[in-house]
Formats: structure tokens, sequence, C-alpha cells
């Protein structure tokens, strides 16, 4: 017998197969949302035939991963997960595909998306990431100890009735904290916070000659305002709690408040895992009268490297799971309290979807709350609301977050803090070539 | 001389050993108790030592999201690939440092060892730029090539130590009788070193089994490792402890039973040339 023919035969099959099944690989980070979906992604590949690679990571893990390939056109991904800090950096630097077939889809319908997410996803008017589920902060708060103490929560209140309550809430015999925020030092996690808050002073990180602006009585006041609010209400160990810690606290009736992610309302009202679960209300994040709110913004968003090979492909399946359809067919199958939340109009109009999330209207206020082309009162040269979207941004601002983490830690004084900050920032920025 | 120990001297001794073991195993130990929690007491404020609902939902829920035997062949392709590929590269290069130094040998062996205390991510971007180019990302063999590359100063360093304290009088004897440089090696250094090869082989496996870094970073889908496969369980928002030590307990079982199988063999080998 002769072997030439059936091995040709072979290899000519082999190849054919592999090129009539397409994979995309897909970089996304390890959260509820993310892993549900990949739970349900056989509905597209049943769909379309195309298959699907999946790298879950860790959040830091991801970003450092996708970050090396996109800046090297590695080309290992197909998609990748990215978040507003992202997104218009890396289409300003050209390493992303503009998602204008999405933009012209009616179905998709692009004018869904909710603006303020959708803005900070684009660059120069054009979509370069597609949200999948967005997200601001706002105050969790315990009826009953707000209740207990006398007071009402405004649906808007100030960052000074927030102190009262939370001094007035604090139980120190019965280990209950009037206030629960992130202390832990990081970028996205005490200065996400910091920053947020400190647009509601009338503080920003840099001036319209990105002077930065750590010696300024708004930052001052920031500082003083966390740090004496921490140590007279917050938890013990403070300097390391993040999101985590904070979300366990809660949840075992440890806090009076905690200001974050609206996502975090979904864990808090789930009797499953929380001893307060009917015992939660909400408001938006407080302010100072100087009408900017200390609430973030951000979306975990997919977009498309420009090193994919697929990326007709890529964009179907980005089409796929950030449209209307991928929502109904997460309430279909999980119920619409678990829809992604934060990224369409739609959705927050949907009767079966206000019902089923108490928290969704004041969801959407807090993103509609959120400017992140003015975050602050003040004009600044950066977009952003809770980081500024610059290269550089996330090195500096973990410094200055190991900093204010050391002063809630009381390792160090809030002035010290701050001119340190000044010092560092002032530095890193003229040697970046911000400040000539 | 055979030293007299008072029993007092050697029950407090074999308290210290068992206190020493304790404290090293009790990282494993408090995995080995998550993975079988749920979420929420795995986090709970006032930690629970045994579950107090014991459940398996943490395996099947790290199954049903990763594919646990595809990384589990991957890590055991590139950690035993790597270490038998520097094997072979050491070996000669051990012998040759050990029998045949030069001016110059002692000042390579510094420098390989060097090259251990530079921090991985200095070099990142050229070697990842190499994979790009000869399209070694996410394969089992780039990442196989990586790990030989990553362990080959420590597999030389043990070679080296443990070729240092074979007599060269019998491998002259050897060469005496007509053996050629191959079979000096082969049939007379290589029989002589197996306890110190043996536990340069397990030690490297080992860490091959271990790294991260590059595994991570080199791999997408189809290389990643058991290492990768763990990192996936980790999550900034949300609970995801019990889960993460189901994915780290299942990661660390095969290397686990074969330290605690083997550990007659790595004792040996570590302290091979100890004592003169």
């Amino acid at each position: 017998m002769k072997l030439t023919p059936i091995l040709v035969g072979a290899f000519t099959l082999a190849l054919a197969a592999s090129a009539s099944a397409q994979t995309l690989t897909i970089a996304t980070v390890n959260n509820g949302d993310m892993i549900r979906m990949q739970g349900l992604s056989s509905a597209f590949t049943e769909e379309t035939g195309i298959e699907l690679n999946w790298v879950v990571l860790e959040e830091n893990t991801l970003r450092q991963n996708v970050t090396t390939d996109i800046a090297t056109n590695g080309g290992q991904y197909d998609v990748m997960t990215i978040g507003t800090y992202e997104a218009p950096i890396w289409a300003k630097q050209g390493w992303l595909k503009p998602l204008d077939g999405l933009a012209a889809d009616a179905e998709y319908d692009v004018d869904d998306l909710l603006p303020p997410i959708r803005d900070g996803l684009s660059y120069e008017g054009k979509l370069y990431a597609a949200p999948f589920y967005g997200e601001s902060s706002f105050i969790m708060y315990r009826t009953d100890l707000m209740e207990k103490a006398g007071l009402t929560m405004p649906e808007a209140p100030t960052w000074e009735f927030i102190g009262e309550a939370a001094r007035a809430m604090t139980d120190r015999d019965a280990d209950i904290n009037g206030i629960c925020l992130r202390g832990k030092a990081g970028w996205g996690e005490n200065m996400a916070f910091l920053t947020a808050m400190s647009n509601s002073f009338g503080a920003r990180w840099f001036d319209e000659n990105w002077q930065p602006q750590f010696n300024t009585p708004e930052w001052k006041s920031t500082l003083d305002t966390y740090l004496s609010l921490m140590a007279d209400a917050g938890p013990t160990g403070a300097s390391s709690n993040g999101f985590n810690e904070n979300l366990t606290l809660f949840q075992q009736g440890k806090c009076g408040m905690w200001i974050d992610a609206t996502v975090a309302a979904s864990f808090v009202t789930n009797p499953a895992d929380s001893t307060v679960a009917d015992k939660v209300g909400f408001a938006l994040a407080p302010d100072t009268g100087l009408g900017k709110r200390g609430n973030w913004l951000w979306a975990w968003s997919l977009a498309i490297p420009n090193s994919s090979q697929n990326a007709e492909a890529a964009e179907q399946f980005i089409n796929w799971a950030t449209s209307k359809d991928y929502l109904a067919l997460v309430a279909e199958k999980e119920g619409w309290a678990n829809v992604p939340p934060g990224t369409r109009i739609s959705l927050y109009e949907n009767p079966d979807y206000q019902a089923a999330a108490p928290f969704a209207e004041m969801t959407m206020g807090s993103i509609y709350a959120a400017d992140p082309s003015q975050p602050s009162v003040k004009p600044v040269p950066y977009v952003g609301v809770q980081f500024v979207a610059i290269p550089e941004f996330a090195g500096i601002a973990t410094n200055v977050g190991q900093l204010f983490s050391a002063a809630l830690a009381g390792q160090m004084s809030a002035d010290d803090a701050l001119a340190q900050a000044q010092d560092a920032t002032l530095r890193d920025m003229t040697r970046a070539g911000y400040i000539k | 001389m055979a030293r007299n120990v008072s029993t007092g001297t050697k029950v407090g001794f074999t308290i210290a050993a068992w206190a020493v073991a304790l404290i090293l195993f009790s990282p494993i130990l408090w995995v080995l108790l998550t993975a079988f929690k749920t979420e929420a007491e795995a986090i709970s404020n006032t930690p629970t030592f045994f579950p107090q609902n014991f459940t398996l939902e943490n395996f099947s829920a790290v199954q049903d999201r990763s594919d646990y035997f595809k990384h589990a062949i991957n890590s055991i392709l590139v950690s035993v690939g790597s270490t038998l590929l520097g094997l072979i590269i050491g070996i000669p290069a051990a012998w040759s440092m050990a029998f045949a130094p030069s001016k110059k040998t002692k000042d390579i062996l510094m420098w390989m060892l060097s090259t251990k205390m530079m921090p991985a991510v200095g070099v990142l971007i050229p070697i990842y730029l190499i994979f790009r180019d000869l399209r070694l990302l996410d394969t089992v063999h780039g990442l196989t090539l990586i790990m030989t590359l990553i362990n080959l100063p420590i597999i030389i360093w043990m070679l080296y130590t443990y070729f240092k304290e074979i007599p060269v009088d019998i491998l002259e004897a050897a060469r005496m009788d007509g053996a050629e440089l191959w079979n000096e090696i082969v049939h007379v250094l290589v029989p002589m070193a197996v306890p110190g090869i043996a536990s340069t082989l397990l030690l490297n496996v080992i860490l091959a089994w271990n790294e991260a870094f590059w595994t991570i970073t080199l791999t997408s889908g189809r290389a990643g490792t058991l290492t990768a496969f763990i990192s996936s369980f980790s999550s900034p928002q949300g609970l995801f402890l019990a889960k993460l030590s189901a994915a780290s307990l299942l990661a660390i079982a095969p290397i686990l039973l074969m330290g605690w199988f083997s550990q007659k063999q790595l004792v040996r080998g570590l302290t091979f040339g100890a004592v003169k």
C-alpha cells in the first residue's frame, strides 16, 4: 500500500479542519460576570462555529499580561478585557482596532450604551472598547443602625452628614464601625477611592499645566477628613483593607456604612453570603456642595488588539457579549439580578430588572453623576474620574497610595504624606516630560 | 565517636523538630482545610479551623471553569522536559568545571549564579519579543526552553558541587584504561554521582513546577501550566478563597506526593558532600 497519498490526504484534511475551526483567544478578568459569560459562551460557538479559548486571570496579572502583549505586538490574544483607564491610552497609541462595526450595527444599538461609559471608552469620538459591565461607587448603609442612631440617610448626603452618621453608628463594644473605607495602598485600591473623594472636595491631581496639586488646601481637607473619619469610626487595621476585606466586614455586620463599587450591592444583599442582606440601603456618594460627588466610574470592557489575526470574528464575539440579547440570555438562564449592570440604558428602563435589583436606580444615578472629562470642580488637563488617563499614573498613584496608607496606619502625619506626595509626583511628571 | 545525648535533650529536639515541621506545613494544612469550606466560611472574620459545612463543590467548580488535566499535563511536560534538557547540558558543563577548570571557571560560576539574582521582569520585554519572533509564545516547547535556561545555573552549580566530591584519580584511572571522554562521563562519572544527579533532577522538577512569572506571561490558553491554572482563581473583587484553595491543592498535590516518596533521595542528595 502506498503511504504517500494517504499522508497527503490526512494532511489536507487536517489543514481543512484547522482552517474551518476558527479559534479566538480571550483574555479576561476573574469576576462573577465574566465567569458567567464563559459558562454561557457555548451559545456563541453553536451560533457561529467559532471556538473560544479562555484565559482567565487575576486583575493585576491580566493587566501585566495584556499590556506586555499589546505593547510588543505579541498577538497572543484576539479579545482583551480592559478598563476605562487603558482604553483611551491604548487607543491613542494606535494599539486597538476601532469598533466601527458595532457603531454601524443598528441591532447592536450603540446609542443604548450609557453615555458616561461610552465616552470613557472612546477616543476622538470613536469607540475602541465595548463595555461588558460598568460600575460607579455609592454608599451602602445599614438601615437598622441608621435608625438606631436617630438619623435618616438623605438620597444625596454630604461628607458632613456621613461624618456625623459614622460617629453616631460606631459602637466599639459591639465591634461595629461606623464606616469602612479602602485603605490598602494601590492606584486601583485606596487611590481610586481617595481620588474620587478629592473631586468632591474640589481637589485635582494636576492643574492645567500638569503641576501636581497635593500642596493645595483642597487635598489637605480631603485627607484630613478621611483620616479623622477612619480614626473615629473606621475598623482597626484599615490600612490593609481593600474591597474584599470591607465586603466581609459589611456582610458580617461590622460596618454601619461602606462606600465602594456599585457591584458590591448584589453581594451585600445576597442572603446566602450576607448576614445583613435585608437591612441595606443605598445613597449617592457624598459631596461638599461644590457640584461634584465622590464617586468613580469604571467599566470592564472588551477590545481587539491590532495584532489580532481574527479581528472580524473578535468583533462578532464582542457584539454578542455586549449585546441586548446577551443580557436577555443571562436573565433567562440565571435571572435579572445576575445580568451584568451599568452598560445599557434599556436595562435600567426594564421593569423586570428594576424589580429584581433594588439598587438599579441608584447605580444608574451614580454612573450619571460621574463625568470623566470634567471630574473635578476646577479644570483639569486629563480624562478620568478616579484615575488620570496617562500611562505614568499607575506608578505615580501607587507611590502616593503608599504614603496615604502609611498616614492611615499612623506612620506619618497627613501633612508629611501630602508633602512627600507632592515632591514625588513633581519629580515623576518632570522626568516624564509633562513639566518643562 | 558517638556523642552521649540525654533523653531530655532528645525529647527537646524532637519537639522542636515537630514544631518547625508543623510551622512549615501550616500553610499547606490551611489550604487543605479551606478547600473544603464554603466561600463565606473561608473568608469569615472569626476563622474556623475545621470546615463547619464540609463541601466538595469548590473542586467541581474549579474543574467546571478550567481544565485541570490539560494544565497538569503541561506542567509535567515542562518540568520534566526542562530538567532533562538541563541535565544534558549541565553534566558536561559541570564535568569541565570540576575536572578541567580554567583560570576563569570560578568567575563563570559566579556569573551564572548572578543571573539568578536578576529580577525576571528586567528581561521580560526582550524575551517576549524573541519568543514572538520565533513563534514560541504559548507553546510547551518554548516554555520548556525558558525553564531550562532559568534553572541551568542551579543545575550546573549543584552538579559541580557533587562532581568535586568525586576523586579525580578514579576518572584518571578510567582514562588510563583507555576510556574516551564520553565513556568517562557516562560510564564512570554519572554512576558515581547518581545521588547528586537525582537530587538535582528532583529539585529542578520542583522549581520548574512552581515557576509562575514566565509561565503566566508567556502562555495564553494552550500551554498554561498549573501555576497559570491557580492564578485564574484569584480576584480582588468577590469571594474566591475556597476555590483558590481547591485549585492550589489540586496543583500542588502531584509535586507534594513526588516529594514525599522521594524525600530519602532528596535529603541524601542535598547533604551529599556535606561531611567529608
